[in-house]
């Protein structure tokens, strides 16, 4: 009986590799590698941390994902775990890289391993968050959830913003004055050991030296590396299935043994923990962190990157980050350091460099337009969702068989019925 | 095997359920009927954990297993079938089938269960990778019953089977209804079509405005003046 002995797993995604796709995603891989000694031996730094920075929103789409594309739990306030990683970072990683200083003073890397440290607390901190804020809401649904959860979002970063239990420094951010984030293990080491140079290549030569945002840019590809590796396997688990179920019939998926309080809250803290985990990064990897970094704003970003990649796909949320978080930085850094005037002769005036960056929320906003309207499925759509959302077969019975039926029987609202 | 006793649910201030009994014995079918609202549904979902009773308790092998959560009722063995079908309607028919064994390990258990509801239902086995919703209102009755069955239950609960389909399609269910009760399923089956429903039944109860008016085998109520009048629609 070949047809019956395959899963879910095989129709959803199929677990072997052709040789073309390995060839693709070793690619990949080899540019992934490259781009930042390239990037830095030309003298284009920005583009590193462009990079990078699009790493960091790779892993909050994935984060997310779990709970708006798996869950179909509408999150408009991911950000607030972001931001809690971030702070959790910060707080946590500035006394215990004192105490690993005085506790192992002949050791100079000791303070630096306090960020590698603090990714399981800050991860941890997020999901306990991520708990706090699903148990009060696991009755709400659709409209309900989105608007609830944009109100934590706002919570957090007013109460970041007020200082909250004197540990947040309000707006003027952490660290304090005078303090620094420690050095990561392994920067200093790395800088002076990492240096190359071929004078003949290109205009200006090629010399390559290890900075921080070369640094960080590896370690945000291993995380991501990391977050697709959980992710996938998440999905194709038997919580992933619940979730799907649970997305699509609560009732259905409850009678059939989905434990829903259970399969929500996994969402919620799964989703939450990556949104810690990229937040903690992107405080050591900034140096810096204030309440401005997690606006509403950020949130829908996020929510845009998933919509426009195709929600539920790991591509997706690559593609969509590069667009959303990628492009108008790009945009902005070519302006700013001159290779835009080099590569197309433009000049782009400081006012026009503003504008850009504040004209992308409309750009943004017709592209989830125009996105909604031919390609409701995304760029790179999960296999599973470009099935649902295919329309023909879709419309023919939604008009035809459910509402006549509904109307018949008067059951238009699931879990409203008697 | 499920003892239901005094029984009461609310929505609300409305009492829905005004404290009913009911027996279900191994290997029966026992029928609920009476008109909209009386209560019928209402019953199976308490029993299925998707409300909660304000009194009373349902006893389930000696268990009580009033108030539980849905997910906890069904890894008991009490499946329902639900009013409306509420199949999953974007998976296919296989994905359907499977998120019925959704509680189970038994590999080759499921796949045995899986031939099982195919043998009872070709129609599935020709739609297999279809989309759920795309299926004709017969086939999705069909569906969310074999997506009951490989949960593996002990009672079966069917939330108005024959709602909305064509009569010949009607009859195919009820005869799979009684094939599946000889294999052993114990049924619990809520019914409008009370003819229908009292003809398959070994007992039944009629429901009116949240309390038990009648109770007695199929036959009998079958035979009943009143039932008649109300519910078969003579006299």
């Amino acid at each position: 009986m070949g047809g019956s002995k395959m899963d879910i797993k095989t129709s959803v995604e199929s677990a072997k590799m052709s040789p073309t796709k390995l060839a693709v995603y070793a690619g990949i891989g080899v540019l992934v590698f490259l781009a930042p000694i390239l990037f830095q031996g030309f003298g284009q730094l920005f583009l590193v941390r462009i990079l990078a920075i699009v790493g960091l929103y790779v892993m909050l789409a994935l984060g997310l994902n779990i709970v708006v594309g798996y869950a179909g739990l509408l999150d408009l306030g991911y950000i607030a775990f972001y931001g809690i990683g971030a702070y959790a970072g910060i707080l946590g990683g500035q006394p215990l890289s004192q105490w690993l200083a005085a506790t192992f003073p002949d050791q100079p890397w000791a303070p630096g391993l306090s960020y590698f440290i603090m990714i399981p607390i800050a991860a941890v901190a997020a999901a306990i968050t991520g708990i706090m804020l699903g148990t009060p809401v696991l009755r709400l649904r659709g409209d309900y959830l989105a608007i609830v959860t944009l109100g934590f979002g706002e919570i957090v970063r007013i109460a970041l913003n007020n200082n909250i239990f004197g540990l947040t420094n309000g707006a003027a951010g952490l660290p304090k004055a005078g303090e620094v984030v420690p050095k990561p293990f392994g920067l200093d080491w790395l800088t002076k050991v990492t240096y190359f140079r071929i004078p003949n290549l290109g205009d200006n030569g090629f010399t390559f030296t290890f900075t921080a945002n070369v640094y960080w840019y590896y370690i945000i590809v291993l995380l991501c590396v990391f977050t697709i590796f959980v992710v996938r396997r998440l999905d194709d688990s038997r919580l992933g299935r619940s979730w799907t179920a649970m997305r699509e019939d609560e009732v259905a998926a409850a009678s059939m043994g989905v434990n829903i309080t259970g399969a929500k809250l996994y969402a919620f803290s799964l989703g939450a923990l990556w949104g810690g985990i990229a937040g903690t990064t992107f405080a050591n990897f900034q140096g810096f962190v204030s309440p401005e970094s997690f606006t509403f704003m950020e949130s829908v970003f996020v929510v845009c990157v998933i919509v426009l990649g195709g929600m539920g796909s790991i591509p997706g949320a690559i593609v969509g980050a590069l667009v959303i978080q990628g492009v108008p930085e790009l945009i902005r850094g070519m302006a700013s350091s001159g290779l835009l005037t080099a590569l197309t002769g433009i000049t782009v005036s400081a006012e026009a460099q503003s504008a850009i960056s504040n004209y992308r929320y409309l750009v943004f906003g017709l592209l989830m337009v125009i996105m909604m309207a031919w390609r409701p499925q995304g760029i790179l759509p999960s296999k599973r969702r470009a099935r649902e959302l295919r329309p023909e077969d879709e419309k023919a019975l939604d008009e035809t068989n459910q509402t006549l039926y509904d109307a018949q029987h008067d059951t238009a609202i699931p879990g409203e019925d008697l | 095997m499920l003892v239901v006793r005094d029984l009461r649910t609310s929505y609300g201030k409305i009492e829905a359920l005004k404290g009913i009994s009911i027996t279900v014995n191994d290997g029966e079918i026992v029928t609920l009927i009476g008109a909209n609202g009386a209560g019928k549904s209402t019953t199976l979902k308490t029993i299925s954990g998707q409300l909660a009773p304000v009194a009373g308790s349902i006893e389930f092998n000696g268990e009580n297993i009033a108030g539980m959560p849905a997910h906890k009722v069904t890894a008991k063995g009490i499946i329902q079938v639900p009013e409306g079908r509420r199949i999953f309607s974007r998976m296919t028919v296989l994905e359907n089938l499977e998120m019925g064994a959704y509680l189970r390990d038994d590999k080759d258990g499921i796949a045995a269960d899986l031939e099982h509801v195919f043998e009872l239902f070709p129609r599935l086995k020709e739609r297999i990778s279809q989309k759920g919703g795309t299926l004709s209102g017969g086939e999705q009755q069909m569906l969310a019953m074999g997506r009951g069955l490989m949960a593996n239950p002990k009672l079966l609960m069917l939330d108005e089977p024959s709602m909305g389909l064509a009569p010949v399609v009607v009859e195919t269910i009820f005869e799979i209804i009684q094939k599946l009760n000889a294999d052993g399923i114990t049924v619990l089956l809520v019914e409008q079509n009370a003819n229908l429903a009292l003809s398959i039944a070994d007992r039944g109860y009629v429901l009116e405005t949240g309390e038990i008016k009648l109770e007695g085998t199929g036959k009998e109520l079958l035979a009943n003046d009143d039932v008649r009048k109300a519910y078969l629609g003579e006299g």
